[in-house]
């Protein structure tokens, strides 16, 4: 019995790995730009696709592929930020997350369809050699590529970290957080912050896609549920901060398989979801945040 | 000429009224219907999302509850317009419940919150109601669509009406001060909670209807079906193309959505979402106000030229 609470909270704690990369590129947008694009799960979606393709026309390993699947979502990301995003740039905060998020449900539409033409509706997923092995710990079952999505995901958080500390750009971006205005004044070029944040958003999602790829598998219209799954965790965590919104996925994918187990498999997403409405309506600075004056 | 709107508008409506008796075809109906139930929605969506500024996310609960208590008692043999009655009320109860605790968040917050909200209502109502509702084989066999028809355009008046009394009332001034400038209206004595709630109030039960409406209409469909984020995403969309916060906004908004999709359908068939998806990006970028923004900037750059016209015409009353 003991080993089955383990090992559930364990493939908890994988899925959850995703929900938090997810999350940091979604908070990464929201918290420099904010832009609130809902359309992140669709960026998700098409990331997934591409390991799809270059694993199944070119053979590519998805986890070798990664490179070419970060240079694609940027590509895709540039596009989407100089067409559209880019117009919004200037509005004041409050209609720059609406029309952001109005555009966003536009890009869905466009994304998810275009997906449908290229890929069907069928549920596609990458299966390598390695798929469904695993090592085992103290009876618990440990499968190499969930685990090596948790490595993935870290090594994305711990590189963004270490940018935005140690750089010069990094610490442009953080200025451009605390104080946009402050940040163009002393000669902060914001517009390229700003499409730099995008872009890092972008390419997070690409990776997170990947990644549910070969754990899981893609289909057109997933974009939906990962981007409400986004939004909560970056709510959970706290806005703008990454080690929080990281653990809030850890976090909710725990309790997801925590209900999955003890309640019904039915109810995993709502018992996820009233968690969320509880911390956003009594600790609206997620769980993770410091309190704001 | 003020007195021709309101002749218009009847002129309008009994038009509309006349259209089964001229029309033989089923589907040119059934879309008109779309229509009618597409405006009923907006037009409610609108009052607390336009009028009041609170972008709801969740609004496909209050369409849900609406259809779920309807059909559920419908055909259970009660009246069709006291069930209808009770799908609104049932919207409303259920927006008293959350409104305190989700009026506590803020702009995107509140939207996020309540689209969480009716996920977890559309998620709870597919387990508990897992099957497909189909009305009973008697019942159908007696399936008109002309009382269908008339109900949704009854309802449509209704709710347009009733939003105009609303948006023209004292209620909704205050609901529009608290959407400008929350605390500032506060200062004046708003409450802004108060005007929130009721704003939800009138939105939600308004929504209740059209979805018992719905319920009446639809011959079968999933329980869960009316409770989708679609329905939601569709208010939303469809208040913004037309125009937030005003009376035609949301009719023109509708109208366009329905009718541009089937345009689309028709023509593009596979492609006409990938379309649709790029027109309303533009809308967004190029339009802010929506369609009637266009409208009331024609119309003031005509009354501004006449103006200055009939000021070149006697230049002694200006001074």
């Amino acid at each position: 019995m003991i080993e089955a609470v383990v090992q559930n909270l364990v493939f908890g704690v994988l899925l959850g790995a995703l929900y938090g990369l997810a999350a940091v590129g979604i908070g990464m947008v929201f918290g420099v730009t904010k832009f609130l694009n809902v359309a992140h799960g669709e960026l998700l979606m098409f990331g997934g696709y591409a390991t799809f393709w270059l694993f199944n026309i070119f053979g590519l390993d998805p986890f070798l592929s990664l490179p070419l699947n970060i240079a694609f979502l940027l590509l895709i990301g540039l596009v989407l930020y100089q067409l559209i995003f880019v117009r919004m740039v200037k509005l004041p905060e409050e209609e720059k997350i609406k029309n952001t998020m109005l555009v966003g449900f536009g890009l869905t539409l466009i994304l998810q369809n275009t997906a449908l033409l290229l890929w069907t509706a069928d549920d596609r997923g990458v299966t390598t050699s390695y798929s469904g092995t695993a090592f085992t710990l103290l009876g618990i079952r440990f499968p190499y590529v969930r685990v090596a999505g948790l490595v993935i995901s870290l090594i994305c958080l711990f590189a963004l970290q270490q940018f935005l500390r140690r750089t010069y750009t990094g610490k442009a971006i953080r200025a451009t957080v605390e104080d946009w205005e402050a940040a163009s004044l002393v000669g902060i070029d914001v517009k390229k912050v700003y499409l730099l944040s995008f872009l890092i958003g972008s390419a997070l999602a690409g990776v997170a896609g990947a990644l549910v790829s070969v754990t899981f598998s893609v289909e057109p219209a997933m974009g939906m549920h990962w981007t409400l799954k986004s939004l909560i965790v970056m709510v959970l965590g706290g806005a703008g901060n990454f080690m929080g919104t990281f653990v809030g996925g850890i976090l909710l994918g725990a309790t997801e398989s925590a209900t999955a187990f003890f309640i019904s498999g039915n109810y995993r997403q709502v018992v996820g979801l009233v968690l969320f409405l509880l911390i956003l309506i009594f600790k609206p600075q997620g769980l993770f945040g410091a309190k704001e004056s | 000429m003020k007195f021709l709107r309101p002749i218009s508008i009847v002129l309008l409506i009994i038009i509309l009224a006349c259209l089964p008796m001229v029309i033989e075809k089923d589907s040119t109906i059934n879309l008109i219907i779309l229509m009618f139930l597409y405006i009923s929605l907006a037009s409610s969506w609108n009052i607390l999302g336009g009028y009041t500024g609170q972008t709801s996310l969740g609004h496909a609960a209050f369409f849900g509850l609406g259809a779920l208590a309807t059909r559920l008692l419908w055909i259970d043999g009660f009246p069709i317009f006291l069930s209808i009655l009770a799908g609104g009320l049932l919207a409303v109860v259920f927006a008293m419940l959350i409104g305190a605790p989700a009026f506590r968040l803020k702009g995107v917050y509140f939207a996020i919150g309540t689209l969480a909200l009716a996920q977890i209502l559309s998620v709870t109502v597919a387990n508990l109601f897992p099957t497909i509702t189909s009305i009973p084989v008697e019942d159908l066999v007696a399936y008109e669509l002309a009382p269908r028809y008339y109900l949704f355009l009854g309802l449509a008046c209704l709710i347009v009406g009733a939003a105009y009394l609303i948006a023209n009332s004292r209620m909704g001034l205050g609901m529009m001060a608290v959407r400008e400038e929350e605390d500032a209206a506060e200062s004046l004595g708003i409450s802004a909670l108060r005007h929130k709630l009721l704003a939800l109030g009138f939105s939600a039960f308004f929504t209740g209807l059209a979805g018992g409406a719905f319920a009446y209409y639809h011959v079968s469909y999933y329980y869960q079906m009316p409770f989708t984020p679609i329905w939601s995403l569709d208010m939303l969309t469809m208040v913004y193309i037309g125009g937030q916060g005003t009376i035609l906004g949301p009719i023109i908004g509708a109208v366009f959505f329905v009718g541009l999709k089937e345009f689309l359908v028709r023509n593009l068939g596979e492609y006409h979402l990938i379309v649709f998806g790029v027109l309303f990006v533009l809308v967004v970028l190029f339009l802010p106000g929506g369609i009637i923004s266009v409208w009331k900037k024609v119309r003031d750059a005509l009354t501004r030229r006449s103006k200055s016209n009939a000021a070149k015409l006697s230049p002694e009353e200006e001074s």
